[in-house]
């Protein structure tokens, strides 16, 4: 298997998209804020969209290098794309649409993504899930060497989400192929990709696997990114420990050293609610109201003044805990992660 | 029709403010007090209402009465009798042979171009677009001239032409050029909304799916503005059907030769008045069916969308 290697410029309008990355046969999630410039990627290697300088190879084979004036037209690089809202062609059938990518392996695809059943169905006619097959057939009909997909998820509702996301999990491991996708969802990149990289205003904040993207993020925004509380505070050291007196007036105390000012990092699963301040080794106590409680699946995200803590649905119901509640958040000095701020 | 325009206008008023009482759903007495104040004066509130009525009634009987007085005019039978006329029918021999040549040349030409413009951004793009609409707001009679500066014996290319033994003013090449350059700009702006309207995504997706420009405008782009395309097809056609100021005067009137249905209606205004009427009620009877054609094409319900001519978006404006 070819490594695709990019290293790219793109001028944006309101900045500069600077970009180098070797891609092996691995899924690389690229994970943003919406207008950092991920979709831009993508257009690149397609070539869809000119760098203003850089390279752009698979192999040795190169696609485009503004050194050798080289720059392959899309129909010249075999690349599958799918596109965010799909792009499925509205006056084809489904087979229609994926012999469009490539006659010889229809009917193979189809009945790999199972949609031999809608193989005469318009795409105005299909749900979301439907349509994202439908996409990935075709996009996989011309027989890429590499898989870009931009945003597959954000088209789809939340019920259909879960279980096209495991599906399209596995199918990505099944094919092998080096395959980068674009998404601003966290989740859906640390379930679907072996590599997770950050992209912030044009550039790579951070790339490694989402587990170590959650236990050691290099900066606030990859910490918040991946759904960690984030408090700031001014730190000075404390015996053996670190003090935070944050903004908002209260203290915690942290096992990491850091002086000055400092983002505080908690993950959610890290804080234990509790009717009465709990007798325990949690150093750190912030008690409260709930201000707001939503479910996810059997999970209750509770908000108590700027943190967010996580429980499961019976702890949640067990303790009785409602909109306006009195509550402590617990969470020891160990579990605290300590980010010098600018 | 006749009738209406001898009621007095007060009576009227009063009419029109039961009317409009009853679909209120008042009960007949109260309406029958209003109508009875309203003789005197329009309430104030009921003013705009009473004005956008009346505004809609004269315009829809200035707009029907001429074309119903072209069928009540003379009985139907003797109408139809005079189509079988040698004007009429030498006439509409040239009209169809002019208009379909020019309609050929306007879609062979007129689509590519506006697939160019409607999908590249140059610069000069907003001038070319308002290039090619200026012959819709010309008078004719500024196209006949034109065309005539341009191509006749001693013009622009006129002598260029007669090298070739070309001569083109009073011939049916005259007639045909007269009605492509005023039926065109209807059918090339209509083709670049269309053009542009096309999803740019399904144009790349197309592209990284191992088309090439070629395949991409014949496998989606056309098919997906080709709706678009017919209304614009159809207006052309329409327009060009009734051409006569720059035929007149680049082509002439010459009966079997340049002598186009419009054309013979002129001549015949002052010689046969039935025959210039059938040939009206003929031309009617064409453009509606155009008309009935473009409208159930681009669906009857879609009453968003009531004007057919769409302006071409400046997008680089």
């Amino acid at each position: 298997m070819d490594i695709l290697t990019v290293d790219i410029t793109v001028p944006l309008r309101s900045f500069t998209l600077e970009l180098a990355l070797p891609l092996e046969a691995e899924t690389v999630a690229l994970v943003g804020p919406s207008g950092a410039g991920k979709s831009t990627v993508l257009r690149a290697i397609a070539g869809l969209t000119r760098p203003s300088q850089g390279t752009i190879a698979l192999g040795d084979e190169a696609w485009f290098s503004s050194e050798k004036r080289i720059n392959l037209a899309p129909e010249d690089r075999s690349v599958g794309l799918v596109f965010q809202e799909y792009a499925l062609f509205p006056h084809m059938s489904v087979r229609r649409n994926v012999a469009y990518g490539g006659p010889h392996r229809v009917d193979e695809l189809l009945a790999r993504l199972h949609i031999e059943a809608l193989a005469d169905a318009r795409p105005g006619q299909l749900s979301g899930g439907e349509r994202q097959r439908v996409a990935l057939a075709r996009a996989l009909a011309r027989d890429p060497r590499v898989l870009l997909l931009d945003e597959p998820l954000s088209a789809l509702d939340a019920h259909t989400k879960a279980t096209v996301r495991s599906e399209l999990r596995e199918l990505l491991r099944e094919l092998g192929l080096p395959t980068l996708l674009v998404t601003h969802d966290f989740e859906d990149a640390a379930v679907l990709a072996e590599r997770v990289g950050v992209i912030v205003d044009g550039k790579l904040a951070q790339i490694d696997t989402p587990q170590a993207l959650v236990a050691a993020p290099a900066d606030p925004f990859v910490a918040s990114l991946t759904g960690a509380n984030l408090v700031e505070g001014n730190a000075r050291a404390h015996g053996g420990l670190t003090e935070v007196i944050l903004d908002e007036g209260s203290t915690v105390y942290s096992t990491d050293r850091e002086a000055g000012r400092v983002g505080v990092v908690i993950y959610p699963w890290e804080i234990t609610v509790s009717n009465e301040q709990p007798v325990d080794s949690s150093l750190n106590h912030v008690s409260g109201p709930i201000t707001s409680l939503a479910t996810i699946d059997n999970r209750v995200r509770v908000q108590i003044g700027r943190l967010t803590a996580e429980t499961s649905l019976d702890s949640a119901q067990r303790l009785g805990l409602a909109e306006g509640v009195r509550v402590v958040a617990s969470f020891k000095a160990t579990a605290t992660r300590l980010l010098p701020l600018p | 029709m006749a009738w209406r325009c001898t009621v007095p206008a007060r009576v009227l008023v009063a009419r029109v403010r039961v009317l409009g009482a009853a679909r209120r759903g008042w009960t007949p007495r109260e309406s029958k007090v209003v109508s009875e104040r309203s003789t005197k004066r329009v309430p104030r509130r009921a003013l705009f209402p009473f004005g956008l009525l009346m505004a809609t009634a004269i315009t829809g009987a200035f707009l029907v009465l001429p074309l119903v007085a072209i069928f009540t005019r003379i009985p139907l039978s003797t109408l139809v009798d005079q189509l079988g006329n040698r004007v009429v029918r030498d006439a509409l021999v040239v009209s169809l042979k002019t208009t379909l040549i020019a309609q050929a040349i306007i879609l062979l030409f007129g689509t590519p171009t506006a697939y160019l413009v409607a999908t590249r951004q140059f610069r000069g793009r907003s001038l070319a677009l308002t290039l090619i609409e200026l012959p819709l707001v010309l008078p004719p009679a500024v196209a006949g001239i034109g065309l005539f500066a341009a191509f006749g014996r001693s013009g622009l290319f006129g002598s260029t032409l007669q090298v070739f033994g070309l001569e083109l003013p009073f011939t049916q090449t005259a007639v045909v050029l007269a009605v492509a350059f005023v039926a065109s700009p209807l059918y090339v702006r209509q083709a670049i909304a269309s053009f542009e309207s096309v999803d740019q995504s399904l144009v790349d997706a197309s592209r990284t799916l191992g088309a090439s420009p070629a395949r991409t405008f014949r496998r989606i782009a056309l098919p997906l503005a080709l709706g678009g395309l017919g209304a614009g097809a159809a207006l052309a056609f329409a327009r060009g059907l009734g051409e006569f100021g720059a035929t007149i005067m680049f082509a002439g009137s010459f009966q079997g030769v340049t002598q186009t249905l419009p054309l013979a209606i002129y001549a015949e205004f002052e010689n046969k008045f039935e025959v210039a009427l059938a040939i009206g009620g003929l031309l009617v009877v064409i453009s509606a069916l155009l008309l009935v054609a473009l409208k159930i094409r681009l669906g009857w319900t879609s009453s968003r969308s009531t004007s057919l001519f769409l302006f071409a978006p400046s997008r680089s404006s």
